[in-house]
């Protein structure tokens, strides 16, 4: 985990230090301030840092990023736990329950054979530049996407047949007024029925346990469809398609506590049971998902553990909210655009520190970007999350690290008493609230102040831009280098929302070419 | 002036509910009375046990008469021009009255009366009317609360497909909570929760069986008027499609109720339920026929559900017609598309700018 950052450290730096070695004792403190990451990396044995670097192999400047703290001192913080599936129970329940043939229609073993479910396949976009994002659908006729239809039918299906916890459209929303136009929903009921758990906040990797509630568990009727990848090319939809458990099929559910209409969970690959983590495959599944439902009111979100993802099953969210989301409307500042014409941004004056991906020369290139920054940050304990929106134009990778600060004790009691935890939809800027009182005094400035507890801090965030640069080996685009020697101008403004501000700052990034790169 | 013919009142009631309505009426515990607005005199054609023993009075001496016989010197004349108010503008009225006994002594009761309209012919049919008597006597001097219920009339913000056959119909909030307006009154003595209570529990029971026993004689009656005249539930959003559909422009569907689109052949049923499923604030679907401006007939599968806004509260029905026979493309059944467009526009009304 990452700590803030503050400035100072007691003694003289050794590598031993930063190293998260095994079985060595070390006080509880943080990692403070990578004094200059320079000096650091330089004594880094291995060429480019971090991804895939684990603790126990030591020597790598991901190392310092993890929490001295050890095994032995675990992180955790107490939540009550979202039920997001009719058939979650608590844990110890679940573990009597095994062995027995369950008659509940789920998606293990038991029940998964001759079992039923809607198919929908999506066209793959290999030539389709990443820039254009809208698949050519065979019908024009309605400017409605097909997913979108499918999506919203089956959710009301659902909701006609009471396997909603509640009526989500029955809870009070508004915007709250400012220029942010943060929302906030007074949801009480949303948290109602489960004890309060202890979650571990300190490990963004956690190996899958099949003993804890994971989506096979959860009743066929909570399925909305298959999700995949067609074999011929083609968008097609086949109503009652078998479940092939050999084709790793990915499904779209309901989310039984929905924080919106339309709230669903997309699980990759459902009966692989992957942990919560990103790889390359199943953030392009999600990326695709954004696309073909074509509304720009329809986003995926993405928490790590540690960034208050409560089931280490893999799984993105969504669903529909039909005005835009703060974060959308925030200016950004162009960080640079990569060799594949990946344009990766920062926020400004936004409460929360994050990057912006857009563009790509192919949809495989935005992807894979993200998902490779998303990997560096889970191979190095930094818990994040990811808004995909546009119809997946444009994605938001948030590094936090709130639960930490929550854990250690460093979150006023006040922010605390709202109970709301800062995931991907409440970092957007749409905050459920579970007091009457909370959801009537919010305004924009206490919104403000949480997300900015959620953010790292500015020099943190720097840091971590930095290494997530190093780490991937984002190439420059040649291009830039031509525009950086020659001074002209971007044709694209470098500042999106605001216009004109274009301070130049330098920043030595050291990659293996050693090459020099000047963030505008 | 002379009673009207026994014969009249025996019509009136016979006609309407069957012959075990009088059985089951008779089984009621409750003090009540049924009176038809439409004989001249407006007279009586029910009581009830109780109501007889509580007013002393035979069956023979009530039935035929008005209710002012139960009237004397000491009561509010006040309050017996609001009840003929209400008769008047056939609402219903809930108020304390002090009534006479066949043997001259007064009593106070809570007076609960509610018309019962014909489903066909949208006009009251009967009124009932139960009394409570009230054990004990209060001071106090009431306000009265109006509801006032708007009708919403923003329209959609996210275009619906226009292939969708759709109709959104506003609800004022008087008809989300249909309560019965207390008007401001001056009285020396108010009934208790306990009794109020008790009013609403007979008016139910009442009604419950009339309703019942209407429907064996085909003459459906029902607690809420569903005249198409009156501003019930008018269309504020109509889609391109649903005009194509039925053959009508914009400006002769916005402003009216659906009813509209009913005719001749169309089953009164599939009608009611329609009602019930708006008044229980539940989404129902049905197969109905309707009819198109030209006078044609079509089947029309059509989904109604309950949408709410930002408040949380019903703010629209939407209706959603497919013909029948109509194919989708992609293969989604009607229902599941008549579900995505509920959807969709249940996703535009629930965030709606402040």
């Amino acid at each position: 985990m990452i700590g803030k950052g503050k400035v100072g450290c007691q003694r003289g730096r050794q590598v031993a230090d930063i190293t998260a070695i095994h079985g060595v004792t070390r006080p509880l403190i943080h990692v403070r301030s990578v004094r200059r990451k320079l000096d650091i990396i330089q004594s880094n044995p291995s060429a480019h840092g971090g991804r895939g670097a684990l603790p126990s192999e030591g020597g790598s400047p991901s190392d310092l990023l993890f929490l001295a703290g050890g095994e032995r001192m675990m992180l955790r913080i107490k939540r009550v736990p979202t039920v997001v599936s009719n058939y979650q129970k608590d844990e110890g329940e679940d573990a009597a329950r095994r062995g027995g043939g369950c008659g509940r229609n789920c998606l293990q073993k038991c029940c998964i054979p001759g079992a039923k479910l809607p198919l929908y396949t999506f066209k793959r976009a290999e030539e389709i530049p990443g820039d254009k994002c809208v698949l050519e659908h065979d019908d024009n006729q309605a400017p409605v996407a097909f997913l979108d239809s499918l999506l919203l039918g089956q959710w009301e299906d659902r909701m006609q047949r009471g396997l909603f916890r509640y009526d989500v459209t029955a809870c009070e929303t508004k915007v709250i007024p400012g220029r942010c136009g943060f929302m906030a929903q007074l949801n009480e009921g949303r948290h109602l029925k489960k004890r309060p758990t202890e979650f571990r906040v300190d490990k963004v990797l956690q190996p899958f346990d099949g003993n804890k509630f994971n989506f096979t568990k959860v009743g066929q009727e909570e399925v909305l469809f298959q999700f995949d990848a067609s074999e011929d090319g083609e968008v097609q939809f086949f109503p009652d398609a078998p479940v092939d458990a050999d084709s790793s099929p990915s499904v779209v559910a309901i989310n039984v506590s929905p924080i919106e209409y339309g709230h669903v969970l997309l699980i990759p690959r459902i009966l692989e049971c992957l942990p919560q983590r990103i790889d390359r495959e199943s953030f392009l599944l999600a990326l695709y998902m954004a696309i073909e439902a074509g509304n720009p009111y329809f986003r995926l979100g993405y928490n790590s553990l540690g960034a208050f993802a409560t089931i280490n099953h893999l799984h993105f969210q969504a669903y529909y909210l039909a005005v835009p989301f703060p974060i959308e409307k925030a200016p950004t500042r162009k960080v640079t655009t990569l060799g594949d014409g990946v344009k990766i941004s920062e926020l400004f004056d936004y409460p929360v520190r994050g990057l912006v991906f857009e563009g790509g020369n192919t949809l495989q290139d935005l992807s894979n970007a993200v998902s490779d920054a998303c990997i560096f940050l889970q191979d190095n304990n930094i818990p994040h999350n990811v808004l995909i929106a546009d119809c997946g134009k444009r994605i938001f990778l948030l590094p936090q690290c709130y639960a930490e600060k929550q854990a250690l004790g460093e979150v006023s009691s006040e922010l605390l008493d709202t109970q709301v935890n800062p995931a991907v939809w409440e970092i957007s800027g749409h905050m459920v609230l579970k007091r009457k009182k909370d959801y009537e005094e919010a305004s924009e400035e206490n919104a403000w102040r949480l997300l900015a507890e959620v953010s790292l801090s500015e020099e943190r965030f720097e840091e971590v831009k930095a290494l997530i640069f190093e780490a991937c080996s984002y190439t420059l685009s040649e291009k830039e280098d031509e525009h950086l020697t020659q001074g002209a101008g971007d044709d694209k403004p470098p500042l999106e929302g605001t216009g004109s501000i274009n301070k130049g700052r330098n920043c030595n990034m050291v990659s293996g070419t050693q090459e020099c790169l000047v963030l505008q | 002036m002379e009673p009207p013919q026994l014969g009249l009142i025996e019509q009136s009631f016979n006609s309407r509910y069957s012959n075990w309505a009088r059985e089951a009426l008779d089984e009621l515990p409750d003090n009540f009375t049924i009176t038809d607005p439409c004989i001249s005199g407006h007279p009586i054609v029910f009581a009830s046990r109780g109501f007889l023993k509580m007013s002393g009075y035979s069956r023979d001496q009530v039935v035929g008469r008005n209710g002012r016989m139960f009237q004397g010197p000491n009561t509010c004349r006040r309050s017996v021009m609001e009840i003929r108010e209400a008769i008047r503008e056939e609402r219903g009225v809930e108020i304390s009255l002090l009534n006479y006994r066949k043997d001259g002594t007064p009593f106070w009761m809570l007076f609960r009366m509610t018309p019962v309209f014909g489903k066909d012919e949208g006009r009251v049919i009967h009124f009932v009317a139960v009394q409570v008597p009230i054990l004990r006597r209060r001071q106090r001097r009431r306000n009265g609360e109006g509801l006032c219920g708007e009708i919403l009339s923003n329209s959609c913000r996210r275009e619906v497909c226009s292939s969708s056959s759709v109709e959104l119909a506003g609800v004022s909030a008087a008809d989300s909570d249909c309560r019965v307006t207390a008007l401001e009154i001056e009285e020396k003595c108010e009934a208790s929760d306990t009794e109020k209570q008790l009013a609403a529990t007979a008016i139910r029971n009442v009604l419950s069986v009339l309703t019942h026993y209407s429907e064996s004689t085909g003459r459906l009656v029902c607690e809420k008027r569903v005249d198409p005249h009156l501003p019930d539930i008018p269309i504020v959003y109509a889609s391109d499609a649903f005009l194509r559909m039925t053959g009508y422009a914009r400006n002769e569907v916005l402003g009216q109720n659906c009813r509209f689109l009913t005719g001749v052949d169309t089953d009164p049923s599939a009608l009611h339920q329609i009602k019930q499923s708006i008044q229980a604030q539940q989404a129902c679907s049905v197969r109905i026929l309707h009819y198109r401006k030209d006078k044609s007939s079509f089947w029309n599968l059509l989904h109604i559900s309950p949408v709410r806004n930002a408040t949380g509260k019903i703010a629209y029905f939407v209706g959603v017609q497919i013909e029948e026979g109509s194919v989708d493309r992609h293969g989604l059944s009607p229902e599941m598309r008549q579900l995505s467009v509920v959807g969709s526009i249940k996703v535009a009304v629930r965030i709606s700018s402040p």
